[in-house]
């Protein structure tokens, strides 16, 4: 076939490592969540990518900020749309879980609805680069708001969450990697899991852009 | 730009955690399904699955990879 990055495979392997080892490698025996704590390599996963993604993102605005080119604005919208992307799937995911376990599709949970207003921040971010037609004018205005939405990012996943109430673990003095929800068993699935997601989320930003440029090369002949 | 990132030692630091397992109270699990070896069935789907999507997605860059190749004999 083709010699695919090194990464690239690295992302099947892992992920692929995570659909096996997510359902056959045993987990720990609680009441109320059962086999559904398995979720924790597919759901969690994907907010661990996707904030990872973010934080790319980010980085990459600040440096548009100081040095601007058109690889950094690529990068950092590329990086945010597919972290959107996860992040969606990620609600969606998780909704399911909780109609199983917290009773509801949609429990008012301060994380939960903190994810709705990040997702609604970053969807705005798409919005307000489909809306500036000026290439360096769009990099400039987009990068200033991506700093702020990660902020927001921040607040209202990492912050928040844990000042008030919050079923998620972790929150609102519920322990979120202690022995209670992870034993070592199950980090051998998830950070490896995690990796894995967040690598397959490079690959389609790597293609996303590679088509990108093959746009402007054509729009400019 | 990915390649800058420095994976391996993220790697590593995962393998760090790697250890014992720990054993669980008596909740009722899907302990019937796996005996049966049933579980199997739905573990080879599933990877059957997303190696078919990773198939598609490499047939995919293959295509992409030719029209950039196109593309930069063109100028």
């Amino acid at each position: 076939m083709l010699a695919l990055k090194w990464w690239k495979i690295l992302a099947i392997i892992l992920v692929l490592y995570s659909i096996i080892g997510g359902f056959l490698i045993d987990v720990p025996k609680l009441s109320i969540l059962y086999e559904t704590i398995r979720n924790t390599y597919f759901h969690v996963t994907l907010w661990f990518a996707m904030m990872l993604l973010m934080s790319i993102s980010m980085v990459y605005s600040i440096k548009h900020l100081s040095t601007p080119t058109q690889q950094n604005d690529l990068i950092a919208s590329e990086t945010a749309n597919i972290g959107l992307f996860f992040g969606v799937l990620g609600l969606v995911t998780g909704m399911i879980w909780a109609q199983f376990t917290w009773g509801a599709f949609w429990v008012n949970d301060v994380k939960t609805n903190g994810t709705a207003i990040t997702l609604l921040i970053y969807f705005a971010y798409t919005v307000l680069r489909g809306s500036v037609e000026d290439d360096e004018k769009r990099g400039r205005i987009a990068a200033v708001y991506n700093i702020f939405a990660f902020v927001m990012l921040i607040l209202f996943l990492g912050i928040l969450p844990r000042v008030n109430d919050s079923l998620h673990p972790g929150n609102g003095g519920n322990p979120a990697f202690g022995n209670y929800d992870m034993d070592n068993t199950m980090r051998m699935v998830f950070y490896p899991a995690i990796i894995g997601y967040f690598l397959l989320g490079l690959w389609f930003v790597d293609l996303r852009i590679r088509l990108k440029k093959i746009k402007q090369k054509l729009t400019a002949e | 730009m990915i390649n800058k990132l420095n994976l391996k030692k993220v790697i590593i630091i995962v393998l760090l955690f790697v250890s014992n397992f720990a054993f669980g109270q008596n909740v009722e699990m899907a302990d019937v399904m796996r005996a049966n070896g049933k579980i199997y069935v739905v573990v080879a789907v599933l990877a059957t699955v997303f190696l078919g999507i990773i198939i598609y997605l490499i047939s995919q860059e293959n295509r992409l990879r030719k029209i950039e190749k196109e593309l930069r004999e063109e100028n």
